[in-house]
């Protein structure tokens, strides 16, 4: 059964609680290809949850099955303690699930604050007519959602491009404003796919902290996939190692970091 | 009401100002910021009621009469109402630079002995907390953005809003102490002390009192006829003196708004969307924001192009006549009007400029075609100097009275006087304290009978009564024959041109003026580039023969103007070379902050001050330079010493 089992308190003090999520035995297939074979693992409520792993190793494919996205052939994702159905992106997205993604996916005609505001759509409860209209509830909806979107703005930093389009935007920026969507949705699990790629170091260190401060201030629960070790073990309360579609490591920073099957992995093994 | 006096005598300090304008103009705006997307506003008096909520805080985490209390922060209406709630609690506020390091901040903090720092964000808290064990009487801080700060040890640390609560809280048991600390402060009480930026050894404190900044406040208000309905936007650091006497000073006495911008990068647009009425901004960014208006311009589409440019071409010739109140004919004005419709409403707006009544630029020469443009436009710029020790006002340019190359009049109460070394004094009511612990530096800047020195060289033009400022004094010489030598003013000139990068001038106890020119690489290679001359290093582009032509047109201009002047014609420059590499800080030419070190220049480069002086056309000298990483290289070079034209001085002598 699942894990329900109280949860513990980092080093720094904060509070990780229960299970949130946790993978049974999930094996993925894409035709005769196995992406993943047979992981298990868990997220706890508050925690920053790592996956690496080299090229190839079925990451991103783990993250679309967290996220619902791909339905594994094989083994049970339980949400909140019951077993998840298929669901419907959008099914996904009003159960508190948010993530960005490895390749931007933003609007780009659209400028930085219509981008933010999407996020909120599912939080928008009037209908089409209501909206169109600019009748009713809906301008008073529409100044509710607009608010929490510019704190979000504020959050992060990007007040002075809010009007800009997306795609004037510089890479780095563009990374910020996919964060902010998602945060826009108010997420309990926040999946983040190499937020920090192709980043340069300032870049890194700005995301991180605001990764940090997200946790931090709304407690969210945050997944990340990311290939930088350094970044990883600064940020991670646990991490999980995958190669080739296995799971070869589960654990602390520390613990990972010793973890002999890991350095194999990403430094490569002599055969004699 | 308690603090409210009337009749002659008037409010006695800041505090005493917040009170009045809380009952006079208690439903105006006073502080504007910009968060979440709109503009956040305070009335007078929910100003009052936020800072007083500060200061009940302040007193019950022991806050005591003469203590320091640091605020460190880009500009925010709760860092100026920290200020004013320190003075009422009877502290003594010390903004800081926000952007110094570490160390800076350790220096300042220990020179003051602040035992309370309130700060913006968790940056300033880090900094703060880095330093801390260097600072033995630092007992509190307390901050305004409590993000990334939850984890932090909260035994020294508050955030701001808890510390008004619990103020608010205790108000009926604390509020008696804070009226009566507020009734003990007078003119001559402290009101704020603030740290020079120290570009010449360590940051000096220099005390104000509530006498300085008032009195200058109110003079100044007068000058400028600046009024309650007013809107300023407050953008430079607040630890500059400036920043303090027209967003503290000028604001308290004549009740204006202060608008703060949202972040540091969305200065411009929260320029446009509040439209001051009364501005401020040092050259830097008038000439940023021109360079920007000209690159668009020559993306613009052709008619749009043609159009600026006749209309702009007019509004030189009539803009600032018309802005002096000057007789301009009919048709001018209506073509004036036709364009202040098409390109310079338009442009203004975009600008942000629409609403200037008084635009004020400092701290460094202003180009005149800069100012010009600006004036042009039918903004009204006008030109001050000053310095922290003055309380910002020394002199100021009356309207109608405005030119680019005085700095104006004495202000209201302000007298001036010239040593015989051309050194400029001055001495008013805005005269500062001294400098805290620094008996002897205050000595040494601060006569008996309250004149100070400002280091700078000048002269008073006598028909109008404009004071111009020269160079400072210690670069300032003579000549073999008895004349003024000041090279600052004549490399002014000369770095006003888009072509010239740096100058530097020589003539010192020399019979004639020479000068070493270094060409801008971007405009000069722009200009080649269009005119399709090749080139292949800077080395190269500054020998070649259309570039040296340019610059000696440039230098003949410069002697033209020069020989203007009566007490500087002898600077003209007769002789001059291009540089064959830039001046860099990398080589110990230039300070970090684009100085000339002269001394260093004349010693590198004797051999090509030899050859300006002895009369050959060309020079052939081999010179050090450092790269970015560190090792040593050098170039060799044969530099072309050009003769230029210079106006004779006797013939304006005979012409008067």
């Amino acid at each position: 059964m699942l894990d329900q089992t109280e949860g513990y308190t980092t080093e720094d003090g904060r509070k990780i609680g229960g299970v949130v999520m946790e993978m049974k035995n999930i094996t993925l297939r894409f035709g005769g290809v196995e992406a993943i074979k047979d992981i298990s693992f868990d997220i706890r409520e508050g925690e920053i949850r790592a996956i690496i792993g080299p090229n190839g190793a079925g990451k991103s494919s783990m993250l679309n099955v967290i996220s619902g996205f791909y339905v594994p052939q094989e083994g049970q994702v339980f949400y909140k303690g019951s077993p998840r159905p298929q669901m419907k992106p959008y099914q996904v997205a009003q159960q508190g699930i948010a993530r960005t993604f490895q390749n931007i996916a933003l609007f780009e005609g659209m400028s930085v604050l219509d981008n933010v505001m999407t996020g909120r759509l599912t939080k928008m409860k009037t209908g089409l007519w209501a909206q169109s209209l600019w009748f009713g509830k809906a301008e008073q909806e529409e100044t509710e959602n607009r608010e929490f979107a510019e704190k979000i703005i504020d959050f992060l930093e990007i007040q002075a491009i809010r009007k800009t389009p997306v795609a004037r935007l510089p890479y780095g920026l563009k990374k910020r404003v996919e964060l902010a969507r998602a945060l826009a949705a108010e997420p309990s699990l926040l999946l983040l796919d190499e937020p920090m790629a192709g980043m340069n170091v300032e870049e890194k260190e700005d995301m991180s902290r605001f990764i940090l401060d997200v946790n931090d201030e709304f407690g969210t629960t945050i997944a990340l996939i990311e290939h930088d070790m350094g970044v990883v073990m600064d940020l991670s309360d646990r991490v999980v190692v995958m190669d080739y579609g296995k799971k070869i490591g589960d654990g602390t920073p520390d613990e990972v970091r010793n973890n002999q099957d890991v350095i194999d992995a990403y430094l490569g093994v002599s055969h004699d | 009401m308690n603090n409210r006096t009337e009749g002659a005598s008037g409010p006695q300090s800041v505090p005493a100002l917040l009170h009045r304008n809380a009952t006079e103009f208690a439903n105006a705006p006073a502080y504007r910021e910009k968060e979440y997307g709109i503009w956040q506003s305070w009335t007078w008096r929910e100003t009052l009621e936020e800072i007083e909520a500060l200061a009940l805080g302040l007193i019950d985490l022991g806050a005591r009469e003469g203590d320091f209390v640091a605020i460190i922060g880009r500009n925010r209406p709760k860092l100026y109402w920290s200020m004013v709630a320190a003075e009422m609690v009877g502290a003594i506020p010390v903004p800081l630079y926000q952007d110094a390091v570490a160390e800076e901040m350790a220096y300042v903090l220990g020179h003051c002995g602040a035992r309370f720092v309130i700060v913006g964000d968790q940056e300033q808290v880090d900094k703060v907390i880095e330093i801390q064990d260097q600072l033995p009487t630092f007992e509190q801080m307390i901050y305004l953005d409590p993000r990334g700060l939850r984890k932090y040890d909260h035994a020294k640390l508050h955030q701001y809003s808890h510390v008004q609560d619990a103020g608010r809280a205790k108000r009926d048991e604390l509020l008696g102490e804070l009226t009566a600390r507020q009734e003990k402060l007078t003119y001559d009480s402290t009101c704020v002390m603030l740290y020079t930026s120290g570009t010449t050894g360590k940051p000096k404190g220099v005390v104000l009192s509530n006498r300085n900044v008032i009195e200058t406040s109110k003079s100044s208000s007068e000058f400028d006829d600046l009024r309650q309905t007013d809107d300023i936007l407050a953008y430079l650091p607040m630890a500059w003196v400036g920043d303090f006497i027209f967003s503290v000073g000028q604001a308290m006495w004549t009740g204006f708004c202060t608008n703060c911008p949202e972040s540091a990068d969305t200065m411009h647009t929260d320029l446009r969307e509040i439209g001051p009425t009364y501005y401020f901004a040092p050259p830097r960014v008038f000439e940023t924001q021109l360079t920007n208006v000209m690159i668009r311009m020559e993306d613009a589409g052709r008619f749009k192009k043609w159009l600026f440019d006749i209309c702009m071409a007019h509004a030189r010739k009539v803009g600032p006549a018309i802005l002096d109140g000057e007789p301009v004919s009919q048709w001018d004005r209506f073509k004036y009007n036709l364009g202040e419709l098409f390109i310079y409403g338009p442009l203004k707006n975009t600008l942000g400029f629409s609403r200037v009544r008084v635009g004020y630029t400092a701290g460094e020469a202003i180009g005149p075609e800069i100012f010009d443009f600006y004036r042009s436009l039918g903004i009204n710029l006008k030109q001050l100097y000053g310095q922290t020790e003055a309380t910002v006002f020394i002199t100021a340019q009356p309207d109608g009275e405005v030119r680019s190359d005085t700095v104006g009049v004495c202000c209201p109460g302000v007298e001036l006087k010239i040593a015989e070394n051309g050194e400029v004094f001055y001495r008013s009511p805005g005269v500062f304290v001294e400098y805290y612990k620094n008996a002897e530096s205050t000595a040494d800047t601060k006569d008996a009978e309250g004149w100070v020195a400002t280091g700078d060289a000048g002269f008073i033009e006598e028909k109008t009564g404009h004071l111009r400022i020269i160079d400072r004094a210690k670069d300032v010489g003579q000549m073999a024959s008895g004349a003024l030598f000041a090279p600052k003013y004549v490399e002014n000139k000369l770095k006003f041109f888009p072509n010239i990068l740096e100058a530097v001038v020589f003539g010192n106890g020399r019979d004639e003026c020479t000068a070493f020119i270094n060409i801008d690489l971007t405009a000069v290679g722009n200009w080649a580039e269009r005119n399709n001359i090749g080139y292949a290093s800077y080395q190269e582009l500054a020998r070649h023969s259309q570039v040296m032509d340019t610059i000696q047109g440039h230098v003949e201009e410069v002697n033209r103007s020069v020989a203007q002047d009566d007490m500087l014609s002898g600077c003209q420059i007769h002789r001059f070379v291009v540089l064959h590499k830039e001046l860099d800080a990398d080589d110990g030419e230039l300070t970090r902050t684009r100085k000339v070190r002269r001394r260093i220049i004349e010693e590198k480069y004797a051999d090509i001050i030899a050859a300006l002086y002895d009369g050959s056309t060309s020079v052939s000298t081999v010179t050090e330079v450092t790269y970015e990483d560190g090792r040593k290289g050098s170039i060799s070079a044969t530099l072309e010493v050009r003769s230029a034209a210079v106006e004779a001085i006797a013939q304006k002598m005979a012409a008067e």
